[in-house]
């Protein structure tokens, strides 16, 4: 049954710090709120167990995209729309546009956060399974001090991650020096809108002389938290992208996740996916960079 | 404790004595007498509920109205009052696009903020466009078609 709006406290801080502050003040009282997209829902279910919340929605420290030389900082309010329409994040960071195109619909695409995909942690969450691939690093700030962490050991499991309390991610940050690597991404859902992945794939690489000179792939819904497939990468470095090399690929990339049968899909079906996803994306980077 | 939200309904300034935590859907509906904004699913799944938000389109039902405070929310009533909302009405009547009409107003909410923005949209970006908006009775492809029919009527005049 849904939520009586009755019970719930509301803040709206004019500001950014004023939002850290409040959560200094009184840390793990307040749950943040952006656009709603995930907490509303939760609301709606009546599954919200937080009684108080820090709308942090529209603030404009927050929603702003600042393009450095050596790296885009992507403000953790900015909306997948706000992702879709920024000329350098499309340009040189295809597969996060992609995945924001993957969330929702327009209007959830209009309201979702890149901030709150993050920080809900699902292991299916469009738009991780890129921040892996481009090896994302979070700014996460508090009224004690502002820390700088990988995405990757941000995430620490199944809808976990290392934010402490008096925190909130202020920024996500994307390094600028994937010029000429090829990417790819897929979502494989009952339908392309509104629909929750049963795997999605992040696929990063470039090829020099015929060979593997770096390869990322990255995966969603086929583990406890999105997960990058080291193992797999480790396989094809520095291999010509052959049909040997692609059938050895696919076989780690199976043996590497652990999907689960869910209301979704079941692992058999997703790992025969993620079989199929791997080798698509390899032969979509041989068959790019073999003419060069 | 409620407290006063102040905003900008289909052009006119209102203020609201809510719960913060009230959803803009049943402040629209029920203070505003608002009724053309419907509720389906109540989760953001069926874009029923759809308004605009400072011109972007918003699922009203994941809005806590303390989040509308200081913006420009339009309504199907407010969409239907424009003079260039005729041609969009006329296609959905041509073509058989409202059944039983719950749907009707948010894809017609949605039809308004794509073509905003597209005015020459392709049928991808129509789907794409109403991708958020589910009907159980036309099978989608008589909607597609009114809003293909209403860009390119409005490009004719």
């Amino acid at each position: 049954m849904r939520a009586d709006p009755t019970e719930y406290e509301f803040v709206a801080p004019a500001s950014f710090v004023d939002a850290v502050q409040l959560l200094a003040e009184q840390p793990a009282a307040w749950l943040p709120i952006a656009g709603g997209t995930d907490v509303m829902v939760q609301f709606a279910a009546g599954t919200l167990g937080a009684r108080k919340l820090l709308s942090i929605w529209n603030l404009p420290e927050l929603r702003h995209i600042e393009v450095l030389p050596e790296e885009v900082r992507i403000g953790a309010g900015s909306t997948y729309t706000d992702l879709r329409r920024h000329e350098t994040v499309g340009r040189e960071f295809p597969l996060l546009t992609l995945a924001a195109s993957w969330t929702g619909g327009i209007a959830n695409q209009n309201r979702g956060t890149l901030g709150g995909n993050i920080v809900n942690a699902s292991p299916a969450a469009d738009s991780l399974p890129a921040l892996l691939a481009y090896e994302a690093e979070l700014i996460l700030v508090s009224a004690r001090r502002e820390r700088r962490v990988p995405y990757l050991d941000f995430h620490t499991g199944y809808k976990k991650i290392a934010l402490e309390p008096d925190e909130l991610v202020r920024a996500i940050c994307l390094k600028r020096r994937f010029a000429g690597y090829v990417s790819y991404g897929r979502k494989v859902g009952a339908r392309n809108a509104q629909a929750i992945a049963k795997v999605s794939i992040a696929g990063l690489g470039r090829v020099e002389k015929g060979q593997v000179a770096d390869v990322r792939i990255a995966l969603g819904s086929v583990a406890p938290t999105p997960i990058r497939l080291r193992q797999t990468e480790r396989v094809l470095e520095g291999r010509a992208l052959d049909r040997d090399a692609i059938g050895q690929a696919r076989g780690a990339a199976v043996a590497e996740t652990h999907p689960i049968d869910d209301i979704r899909s079941t692992a058999r079906y997703r790992a025969a996916v993620v079989g199929n996803l791997v080798g698509e994306f390899l032969e979509t980077l041989g068959g790019a960079t073999g003419h060069e | 404790m409620k407290t006063e939200i102040s905003f900008v309904v289909n052009g006119e300034r209102r203020s609201v004595r809510a719960y913060p935590m009230e959803r803009l859907l049943d402040v629209l509906r029920q203070q505003l007498s608002l009724t053309g904004t419907k509720e389906g699913c109540g989760e953001g799944e069926c874009g029923a509920c759809s308004v605009l938000i400072d011109g972007e389109l918003a699922t009203s039902c994941l809005v806590p109205v303390a989040q509308a405070e200081g913006t420009s929310v339009v309504t199907i009533e407010g969409v239907a009052a424009n003079l260039r909302f005729g041609a969009l009405r006329e296609a959905f009547l041509n073509c058989g696009g409202a059944q039983c009409g719950i749907c009707t107003p948010g894809m017609m909410v949605a039809a308004v903020a794509l073509l905003a923005r597209k005015p020459n949209p392709t049928a991808d970006d129509i789907r794409e466009g109403l991708s958020g908006n589910l009907c159980r009775c036309t099978g989608y492809l008589q909607i597609l078609e009114a809003v293909a029919e209403a860009a390119r009527r409005t490009a004719a005049r």
